[in-house]
């Protein structure tokens, strides 16, 4: 992780700008507002509240297309069934918390099931159409109709919602001043405790695939598949089963998303595509196949779309399109990506 | 010289002629008798639709085919045309509605959707391959929720209602004959167009950037514009394609290119084919049959007729998986195998 180093001495000006404007983000969250500036911009607290959503739908983001651009990055299959998997997961989440009452038994059981689904389809569809980039993506499209038309017929057009476990629900209460009220005592903010203990796991996992990434066996093999396929297949690697892996891996983080969304959120037929465009989006502003570059993207994603709900709720979603076209006029390879 | 150049003039023009193959002609009578058999139904819902779906597919065979960049913008670059004409034009909506003459409102949208159509294709040829899909694809669903959520412009949620063609001639272009007739010589008129274009020395030098970018490039072509080029012309026909599905259906609406929409024409495209003009049609004329009779067949096999985005899932997974080049693609093939089984001394026979 040179490259930070690198570019705080190439770019000193850019530097200087993103260190300004962190140290005002951090002053405008950790110092109490006052009351002209909250006449200008609004109550602290709404600001507060946009901007942990922000987060906490970024680690959602996150959590979907780390799978999305893993896959892309070392098998250049664009896996528009990604939402369906997604879906898919949240799906079966639900029905293993109904039955069982246990939610954090839902994560291993559609890790596995959604995964599984993931091998199949890398073995059975993807391997058959090796390096026929465009009919891989086609095949996809095709299966995320099928996929989206299967779970309608199962589940229906209503939406559900998984229930969070007793431990988890409810708000606490965080170290951040929401506003002073007028006989001097400083009002905290409260938050709902799924979503912070959401944003914990995320970053949880982030750090794990990095490990793995960088310091283990597997990783090596998948960071030298992401910079060239044939010369680690001509080394001697099978490299059959590093896509298993990373498919199956891949699907599996996107059902767990599934869950987690399904838990702070809700699911029905749609939130397929919205969170397919959601990782496509990522990917494209964090850079194609790097996981810093999708958690990087997730947060700008999720930061732009809430604060943009809150202060212009109806282009919220053209900030997101206009940070991307942003990214993809100035730096098409995406901020992180590398220069393909 | 002066005494030959009459005589060669009025061959060439015979030779145009003759030219075309024999089933073009029967297809084209067909085409043009077709409302002395044909119901009313057959055909505004199932041609009328289909020339129009095939023409939205038709730009993206365009891009495709021949310039090698599969763009899912199409539809949405149709759905702004039909918005720009229920803007500038009459509609339901009065309040926003300004009510322009057609000879200003019907160029404009188009001229407004080619820009559009011309401006995503700046950004996605910056990149290749598979990441145009990503980022056309990105770029639709914005527009999908930016009409849903802007009211003062797009109408938000409900759309326009009551957008109908002017009544030129002072023909009703809704009913079903004429507006046959106005969509088939649309369609006939696009297909004409992208054979034009294609033999162009720009159509040509297009498909060289397809085939070769970094040759063409050392030739002196500049790639980016000839791509640029191509979504301006592919989106002219989608911008008409676009303009007609909205009187079709008096309304347009967000869902007119939400995302189902907008994968339904590469469906149709890849279904078709993607190598030759006419591909688009084909696939556009299966996906409109399927579309109004997939609840009778699938009652036929004993399951309930909600189940039409399955039939088609499953279709275009075979198409893809068996014969990447669509319903022309398995044509070629038996053309080809014809020709084998051909006797190479005497010919004919098998």
């Amino acid at each position: 992780m040179g490259t930070l180093q690198n570019f705080s001495t190439r770019h000193p000006a850019w530097t200087l700008v993103v260190l300004v404007l962190v140290v005002g983000l951090a002053w405008l969250i950790i110092a109490p507002w006052s009351p002209s500036f909250e006449q200008a911009m609004g109550r602290k607290r709404i600001f507060l509240n946009a901007i942990l959503s922000g987060i906490t739908l970024g680690a959602l983001y996150f959590l979907v297309a780390s799978g999305f651009t893993l896959v892309f990055g070392l098998m250049r299959n664009v896996n528009l069934a990604h939402g369906s998997l997604y879906l898919l997961g949240g799906y079966i989440g639900y029905g293993v918390v109904e039955v069982t009452g246990y939610w954090l038994l839902a994560f291993p059981v559609v890790f596995i099931l959604v995964g599984a689904l993931g091998l199949l389809l890398q073995h059975q569809v993807f391997r058959r159409m090796e390096g026929e980039e465009l009919r891989q993506t086609l095949v996809t499209i095709g299966i995320s109709i099928v996929l989206a038309d299967l779970m309608l017929w199962y589940w229906g057009g209503q939406s559900y919602q998984v229930r969070s476990p007793n431990w988890l629900s409810g708000p606490m209460t965080l170290p951040l001043i929401s506003s002073i009220r007028a006989d001097g005592v400083a009002v905290y903010l409260s938050y709902p405790q799924v979503r912070i203990a959401i944003l914990i796991a995320a970053i949880v996992i982030g750090l794990a695939m990095w490990f793995v990434l960088n310091r283990s066996r597997l990783g090596m093999l998948i960071r030298a598949g992401v910079d060239d396929r044939d010369i680690l297949a001509a080394s001697g690697v099978r490299i059959q089963y590093v896509f298993l892996a990373v498919f199956g891996f891949g699907a599996g983080m996107a059902g767990i998303a599934g869950i987690i969304g399904g838990t702070f959120q809700s699911l029905s037929p749609g939130e397929d595509t919205r969170f397919l465009l959601a990782s496509l989006v990522v990917v494209i502003v964090g850079g194609m196949g790097s996981i810093p570059g999708a958690a990087l993207g997730a947060v700008i994603i999720g930061l732009a779309e809430q604060i943009g709900l809150v202060y212009a709720p109806t282009y919220s979603v053209v900030f997101t399109f206009l940070i991307m076209a942003a990214v993809l006029a100035f730096r098409p390879q995406g901020l992180l990506g590398g220069g393909r | 010289m002066a005494i030959v150049l009459p005589t060669v003039a009025p061959r060439r023009s015979l030779l145009a002629l003759e030219r075309i193959p024999p089933a073009i002609w029967v297809i084209g009578l067909l085409l043009l008798a077709m409302p002395a058999f044909a119901s009313n139904f057959v055909l505004y819902q199932i041609f009328g639709w289909s020339f129009i779906l095939g023409m939205i597919a038709l730009s993206l065979m365009v891009l495709a085919g021949y310039g090698g960049m599969v763009s899912l913008i199409q539809m949405s670059v149709g759905a702004l045309a039909g918005y720009v004409v229920a803007i500038l034009g009459t509609s339901g909506v009065p309040q926003i509605s300004l009510g322009w003459p057609w000879w200003l409102h019907i160029p404009l949208a188009i001229l407004i959707a080619t820009l559009f159509g011309t401006l995503v294709g700046a950004l996605a040829v910056r990149t290749e391959g598979i990441y145009t899909i990503m980022i056309t694809l990105a770029i639709a669903s914005a527009f999908f929720y930016f009409t849903r959520q802007n009211y003062t412009i797009f109408n938000g949620y409900t759309g326009f209602n009551n957008v109908i063609p002017p009544a030129w001639f002072g023909i009703d272009w809704r009913q079903a004959v004429p507006f046959y007739y106005l969509t088939l010589g649309c369609a006939t008129l696009s297909y004409l167009a992208v054979v034009w274009m294609a033999r162009t020395p720009f159509g040509l030098a297009l498909q060289g950037v397809r085939d070769n970018p970094r040759r063409m490039s050392a030739l002196g072509f500049h790639i980016t514009a000839h791509r640029i080029l191509a979504y301006s012309f592919a989106s002219v026909i989608a911008a008409v394609g676009g303009i007609l599905l909205v009187w079709q259906n008096a309304q347009v609406v967000p869902g007119t290119a939400g995302i189902p929409q907008v994968v339904d024409i590469l469906v149709i495209a890849v279904v078709g084919g993607l190598k030759r003009p006419i591909g688009p049609f084909i696939g556009a004329l299966i996906f409109a049959l399927l579309s109004v009779f997939s609840s009778d067949i699938l009652h036929a096999f004993g399951m309930s007729g909600e189940r039409f985005k399955l039939v088609v899932g499953l279709g275009f997974l075979a198409v893809v998986g068996f014969s990447p080049d669509g319903v022309l693609g398995l044509w070629d093939t038996y053309q080809a195998k014809r020709a084998a089984n051909r006797d190479p001394l005497l010919g004919g026979g098998r």
